[in-house]
């Protein structure tokens, strides 16, 4: 039992840290980014990249270098949210959401295909895996690892919180979320208020990305996928737009996954996660945390 | 004494516009006849060459043709972005596959079956979902594509991961493609009788349909919806059973395309239906022209037949495809053939430049006595104003 619930935090947050992504950017812009999935696998392409370039000089691999690692492909993943942003959904900002949309798709493909063209289309092992002796805490086994990785995502967004709740740059974020057009006229850069986002976003997503190839040990190029929709669910899950939500809802979607896999069986996992998001958004469309949306005309 | 009230005629055209062009240049008529002959083309291809090579692609082409026309309804009309419509496929395909497998029903009996199957899907999908806006239904319909194909891998009556095999080809009343047909001493073959039944029924009926359904009431109500949810509900349009309606009809021509193609392939598994599939139906539509049937017939040709044209880059194509999506939203938004495409000779039909209204010149005498020698400096500066609030309009 506390396993099933270990075990849904673990990956829950994991979900969390790609949903603030999602969150962030929606709320400011109103845009579902699609290709926030696939920044979360190119974190893992990256470090893995980066991490192969480092063993061969430094001879070992171990967790102290992984985050460094987990640096370096945030600062990578991050750059690419940014000229994803640029060269995508700059030029096309203001023209329908459909548009936008079905752009923000094709961003998708190119970034899978691309790297299944440099990488090909197997599953790679990835040269570090955290496994450590399981500590048996109320009878549930855990790893060293996962603790630190845990707390690793745990301060990531701890950090978040505070830029955006604590300094001016995060007060210019919030000012845009809430009317793009006035805090432009009050002498918000906007532009790039947008592009620090897409970093920020970007960035959690590729930190997410290393520490799940880190701890499951394989990538291919199709892992952001499936990644992109549960977190997706997750922010819709917490309220979509808001912060806490998307930790929040990373968490219980988590929570439900561990409990859903136990009582459905593995194969159902996914089913019964996009059930949810079908049900969830019947009664509750604004999500936990989310407030009524009121459409302006 | 209304009978004996001076009649004011209606004021002249300051300019004379050019005739509408009639007979076989009018646009109409023309695309009319560019649809027909392309038909006729198509109808006597057999006859030129009939390799089974050239038959299988060609039906795979037309049967994406039927797809792209009802995921047109549901994009290009009523402007709900599916991302997972190619589960409707799956829907029609495994229903037919099932029944006329393990039930041993033949197709057309199977029919009834998917059009009810289709619109539950429809309903449990768009029910919930619609009343939201579009961002979600993007995203639930991804979902809900996953759902699909997971659930048909792992039931025991889809046939899990090997799916469903010897779906038998379409039969009627006793009489099946198989059998072959002698017409005129000319045999008949089951894959070139298939490829008419696709040909005349599948693209026949979808395209007729889709594009007569798009200019009638329904269709106008779903072009409303599309371009202002808001201010059509005000104009007295239900928005949500608008909606509701394309998405329906769009899951029963999905159901209807997959069908066809569990008839062509005679085997289905979860693999035909990835999310890769629904990207490329939305490819089609999109890079064709949402909401033009001549696009959407373009669009869906290209993106089956461009692969075998390729054959060498197709394992470039998704990526291709990937770039392509972006560059035709930045550059063309509408897709290739939008619908409101001007042809081409059209565009040569000069209008004669305004001269400056006569009125001006008397109204230009100002208060001062001086003749106003920029009479129609006014004209000028309504003109750029007019244009200044046209953009901020689409602004």
């Amino acid at each position: 039992m506390f396993q099933l619930i270990w075990n849904g935090l673990f990956v829950g947050s994991f979900y969390a840290l790609v949903a603030i992504g999602y969150s962030m950017v929606y709320g400011i812009i109103k845009l579902l980014n699609f290709a926030h999935g696939d920044i979360y696998m190119l974190g893992a392409f990256l470090s893995f990249v980066v991490l192969g370039g480092m063993t061969g000089i430094l001879g070992i691999g171990n967790l102290p270098i992984l985050l460094l690692v987990l640096l370096i492909a945030m600062l990578l993943t991050g750059g690419l949210g940014v000229l994803i942003e640029r060269v995508a959904y700059r030029p096309l900002r203001g023209s329908p959401r459909l548009s936008v949309l079905i752009t923000a798709v094709g961003v998708s493909f190119t970034l899978e295909y691309a790297v299944r063209q440099i990488w090909g289309p197997n599953p790679k092992v990835f040269p570090i895996r955290l496994s450590g002796d399981p500590i048996e805490i109320l009878g549930a086994r855990i790893t060293v690892p996962q603790i630190v990785l845990m707390a690793v995502a745990g301060l990531l967004m701890w950090i978040l919180q505070r830029y955006i709740m604590h300094t001016r740059e995060g007060r210019a974020m919030r000012a845009i979320a809430l009317d793009q057009k006035a805090s432009l006229l009050m002498g918000v850069n906007v532009n790039k208020v947008i592009s620090r986002t897409f970093f920020i976003g970007s960035a959690l997503a590729g930190a997410a990305g290393v520490m799940a190839a880190a701890y499951y040990g394989s990538i291919d190029f199709l892992m952001g996928f499936v990644i992109g929709l549960k977190a997706f669910t997750a922010a819709v899950i917490g309220g979509i737009g808001n912060l806490y939500g998307a930790m929040l809802g990373g968490l219980v979607l988590g929570l439900l996954e561990s409990f859903g896999t136990n009582f459905f069986g593995g194969e159902w996992r996914d089913v019964f996660a996009f059930g949810f998001l079908i049900l969830f958004l019947t009664f509750r469309p604004t999500g936990i945390l989310g407030e009524r949306v009121v459409e302006r005309v | 004494m209304a009978k004996d009230a001076v009649r004011l005629p209606a004021p002249k055209p300051f300019i004379e516009r050019p005739p509408q062009l009639s007979g076989l240049l009018a646009p109409g008529t023309f695309m009319k006849v560019v649809g027909a002959v392309l038909f006729i083309a198509a109808a006597v291809l057999p006859f030129i060459t009939a390799t089974p090579y050239i038959i299988s692609i060609l039906t795979s082409a037309f049967i994406y043709i039927v797809l792209a026309m009802g995921l047109n309804v549901v994009v290009g009309y009523a402007g709900l972005l599916d991302l997972g419509y190619i589960a409707f496929m799956a829907v029609g395909a495994y229903t037919s596959g099932i029944l006329t497998t393990t039930f041993g029903l033949s197709m057309l009996e199977t029919l009834p079956f998917v059009v009810i199957a289709c619109i539950i899907a429809g309903v449990i999908i768009g029910g919930p979902t619609l009343r939201l806006r579009s961002d979600y239904l993007a995203i639930v319909t991804l979902g809900f594509g996953e759902i699909i194909r997971i659930t048909a891998n792992n039931l025991k009556i889809t046939g899990g991961p090997s799916g469903v095999h010897g779906i038998p080809t379409w039969s009627f009343f006793g009489w099946s493609f198989s059998d072959g047909l002698n017409l005129f001493g000319i045999h008949f073959n089951s894959k070139v009788l298939f490829y008419y039944f696709v040909l005349f029924v599948g693209i026949g009926l979808a395209v007729v349909a889709v594009s007569r359904l798009g200019r009638g009431k329904m269709g106008r109500a779903w072009k409303s919806v599309r371009d202002d949810e808001d201010v059509s509900e005000a104009m007295g349009i239900n928005g949500y059973t608008t909606k509701l309606m394309a998405y329906i009809i769009g899951a029963v021509w999905g159901g209807f395309a997959g069908t066809l193609m569990a008839g062509h392939l005679s085997a289905i598994s979860p693999n035909s239906f990835l999310f890769l599939y629904s990207a490329l139906v939305l490819m089609a539509v999109v890079l064709g022209g949402m909401g033009s049937t001549p696009g959407v017939i373009i669009g869906a040709l290209f993106v089956s037949l461009a692969p075998e044209f390729l054959r060498e880059f197709s394992e470039w194509r998704f990526l291709l495809f990937g770039v392509l999506l972006v560059v035709a939203m930045i550059f063309r938004p509408k897709g290739i053939w939008p619908a409101n495409a001007v042809l081409p000779f059209l565009k040569k039909r000069e209008i004669p430049q305004i001269p400056p209204t006569a009125a001006v010149s008397v109204v230009g005498v100002l208060d001062d006595g001086t003749e106003d020698d920029d009479g129609d400096a006014w004209v000028d500066a309504d003109a750029d104003a007019g244009a200044d609030a046209g953009k901020e309009g689409k602004r």
